[in-house]
């Protein structure tokens, strides 16, 4: 393979970046459920999750 | 009537609650076929032929035109959510344009990155500040710029109208780029691909140009998707918090 260090360089920058911002979401998603979990946990809820379906229809 | 239900239909989708659902639905999905393309274009990208002048290094145009490609869709699409704020004042529009900047900031950075590592060996300078090259790292800097504005305000509506104005001005920088290389004379190549006289380039690599640059647009909308429940969640919490202390407050 000619110039193997920009190639390889490239697709493992390319590579690094991608699998960084996938990390950082799937972890703030899993971090935001949880803290929404133990907030309902503890009795804190939205107006709109007392009656969920008479506010959609 | 129909029309009428398709309006409704369209409005429960932008509706928050509703959004989460169809979403969690839509993402494994979107995953799943963005991942299998990578495969297929990773496999493409160092399989086939190399370029009888560029040599191997041809095969970063497969990463570099698809990341440079998102990082004007993605302005595009901020550019739309901006609109949804400021003429409509949806809410979702204004999650959608404050979490597609991140994600235009990354596909930028590694537009100019793998673009600075071809120009090396092919031009014989990582940098230079021609017209497409510097109109895209001006596009960078107006993500980190959109990023910190809507980070440096604590009420999301009123960063969510700033930032919306802000990035429409901006716009006017993705036809600057999309055609910087036809109203100048610059180093970096004019439009090869998307041309009224069909490609330029052969067969060979426009296979896995076109595999990757799917693959890296379905990957794209699953971190969006992804990014704008995270954003929901964000404000729910916030939201939940404040009815807590509102609460507590009564209390005493």
């Amino acid at each position: 393979m000619s110039h193997p260090f920009y190639v390889f360089g490239s697709y493992g920058f390319a590579a690094f970046m991608i699998l960084a911002i996938i990390a950082w979401i799937w972890i703030d998603g899993r971090l935001r459920r949880r803290e929404l979990a133990a907030l309902e946990a503890s009795g804190i809820r939205r107006h709109s999750q007392h009656s969920p379906e008479s506010k959609t229809k | 009537m129909s029309d009428i239900t398709a309006i409704s239909r369209f409005s429960d989708l932008a509706n928050p609650t509703r959004f989460l659902a169809f979403s969690a639905r839509l993402i494994p999905w979107l995953a799943a076929i963005s991942a299998v393309l990578f495969v297929i274009g990773l496999y493409l990208s160092f399989t086939t032929e190399g370029d009888y002048q560029q040599g191997d290094t041809v095969r970063i145009m497969y990463i570099h035109v698809p990341a440079a490609w998102l990082s004007m869709m993605c302005y595009t699409i901020m550019s739309m959510s901006a609109i949804g704020t400021l003429v409509w004042r949806h809410p979702l529009a204004d999650v959608a344009g404050k979490t597609a900047a991140p994600l235009g900031a990354a596909f930028t950075l590694i537009a100019l990155v793998t673009g600075s590592l071809w120009g090396k060996p092919m031009w014989g300078t990582y940098w230079v500040w021609d017209a497409r090259l510097t109109s895209v790292f001006i596009l960078f800097l107006m993500y980190l710029g959109l990023i910190a504005l809507n980070r440096a305000m604590d009420d999301p509506s009123k960063a969510a109208r700033v930032a919306s104005i802000l990035t429409l001005v901006g716009f006017i920088n993705i036809p600057i780029i999309k055609f910087s290389v036809d109203w100048w004379n610059t180093l970096h190549q004019s439009e090869s691909i998307m041309r009224m006289d069909g490609p330029a380039i052969d067969a060979e690599f426009l296979w896995p140009l076109f595999t990757m640059a799917l693959a890296f647009t379905l990957l794209f909308f699953t971190l969006h998707l992804m990014a704008i429940r995270n954003e929901i969640w964000h404000r729910r919490i916030a939201t939940q918090r404040r009815m807590a202390a509102r609460m507590a407050a009564r209390e005493d």
